[in-house]
């Protein structure tokens, strides 16, 4: 932690704390939150955050420069080898900064704390077709559950009602996550469908300008040349309620207080990553499991 | 029977598949990024013991399946089928050699097993960890010799065939692992 903050106050990015408890949440459809009552807000529920992302780029908005937070994140649901329904975040946002300056800068940060040697970047794209022989942006649906019956062995009646992504997602973790155990791999333009909060760089295909940092196969990093349009946001955030609705998940309000503050705030071309730390702390170990480095893992929390 | 969802499932958890009694090994929860989130899971089908995996998307469910474990006494065999007795109840159950299998070779007439029954159903056989029997045929013992570790193939009461120390002479007693099938030591009644 030291030495984390230590690399950041070197390089003059404000530490910064943005509350866990929130009026709104992510909506992305497989991310849920955990619900708390509150008697004195309006609505009385607020949210524990899935990440701080929305608070900091109301910062972002205000003009804050750039900033980093190490805070607690928490995602319902989420526990197995690599998950904790808890757990610590390592987020931070360089305002100018491109994808590429962004992804150097992580390279930096990690050569400081775990010195892995040099890095490879994929593309989401050459990823699959190397590792899965797979077009990702030129294949078919039905090819695609067919190809995780064939190669995955996944049920055919469960194939069948996996939408596009959720097929192309059990592709990366079950095909291409274990090949590049050997070395430390950057994904990056990822498909449009999963730009999530990154911008879509215009081309053919239109991809996500979004990255992911891989080590040991481990996805330690996930970051996003930020949408800034917040018309557009608004869409993404009422697109991702409807599909919400046709999976039968929960409804969640949508961050207007976001929305505004892109509206009227000053953040233009910026780029932000969030990092596990939980996950950076068990590779540095040579875990496999956060268990062995977490004191308290929730089923003994 | 109740179902159950992925976040519940745990090893040791029987559920239903195609319509045959699993029993879960292994669950792990897979989630790559942002996305969907999978469980990976192991599982062994009881009845024919054959170890499968199978990923479900997280929040699917399994009907549980009606499956327990209790013991019971081996009563005698009857040239086709096996006959066993609840040594509390003296209910008593048959079982064919499609259930039985190859536990047959332990099975001697008193000892408690294991059984599986899945709806009321007899569906598996587990011998005891340690069987104590008799030597039927063997080649003549070898006095004084238990130290060089040569075996020999022993013939026992039930059938089964063990590698035992060339000392063991017929009509002796031994005890077996039936996990492994080795001998471990000779016995006495």
């Amino acid at each position: 932690m030291a030495a984390i903050r230590s690399f950041f106050a070197d390089r003059g990015v404000l530490e910064v704390e943005t509350p866990l408890l929130s009026a709104a949440t992510a909506t992305a459809p497989h991310l849920q939150s955990f619900k708390t009552q509150c008697r004195s807000v309006p609505g009385h529920h607020l949210y524990l955050q899935t990440s701080p992302e929305s608070a900091m780029k109301r910062l972002l908005a205000a003009g804050s420069g750039p900033i980093f937070q190490i805070c607690k994140a928490f995602r319902e649901s989420e526990q197995g080898a690599l998950h904790n329904p808890e757990f610590t975040l390592l987020e931070w946002y360089r305002p100018g900064f491109s994808a590429a300056a962004l992804m150097t800068e992580t390279e930096a940060l990690l050569e400081r704390l775990l010195r892995l040697g040099p890095m490879r970047r994929f593309t989401y794209g050459e990823a699959f077709r190397k590792y899965a022989n797979i077009d990702p942006f030129a294949v078919s649906t039905p090819s695609l559950q067919e190809y995780v019956v064939r190669a995955l062995g996944i049920a055919p009646q469960t194939a069948t009602s996996l939408e596009r992504d959720a097929c192309l997602d059990l592709i990366l973790s079950r095909r291409i996550q274990p090949a590049l155990h050997r070395r430390p791999t950057w994904l990056c333009e990822f498909p449009g469908s999963q730009a999530q909060l990154a911008r879509i760089l215009e081309g053919s295909p239109p991809v996500a300008d979004r990255f992911e940092l891989f080590i040991a196969g481990v996805e330690l990093a996930n970051g996003y040349c930020e949408l800034t349009d917040s018309k557009e946001q608004r869409q993404r955030f009422l697109g991702d309620l409807a599909v919400r609705r046709r999976l039968g998940l929960p409804q969640v309000p949508v961050d207007t207080r976001l929305l505004r503050a892109l509206e009227h705030g000053l953040l233009e071309e910026c780029s932000g990553i969030a990092l596990g730390v939980d996950r950076l702390v068990m590779l540095s170990a040579g875990e496999a499991h956060l268990e062995a480095v977490l004191p308290f893992p929730i089923s003994r929390a | 029977m109740a179902s159950y969802s992925t976040n519940e499932f745990k090893s040791g958890l029987k559920v239903l598949i195609d319509g045959d009694p699993f029993s879960i090994l292994e669950n792990e929860f897979v989630k790559p990024g942002k996305g969907q989130a999978f469980n990976r899971v192991k599982l062994r089908n009881l009845k024919t013991g054959r170890v499968i995996e199978r990923t479900f998307k997280s929040g699917d469910s399994l009907e549980g399946a009606d499956v327990h474990e209790t013991d019971l006494q081996y009563l005698y065999y009857d040239g086709d089928s096996w006959h066993f007795m609840d040594a509390g109840s003296y209910e008593q159950f048959t079982a064919d050699s499609k259930v039985v299998g190859d536990a047959a070779k332990w099975l001697k007439e008193q000892d408690l097993c294991t059984v599986t029954f899945w709806n009321g159903q007899l569906l598996s056989v587990a011998p005891p960890n340690f069987v104590v029997l008799m030597v039927n045929e063997t080649e003549p013992g070898v006095r004084g010799d238990t130290a060089s570790g040569a075996t020999k193939p022993a013939t026992l009461e039930t059938g089964a065939v063990v590698k035992v120390p060339l000392f063991v002479d017929e009509g002796e007693l031994i005890k077996v692992d039936t996990r492994t099938g080795e001998y471990v030591a000779r016995a006495k009644e």
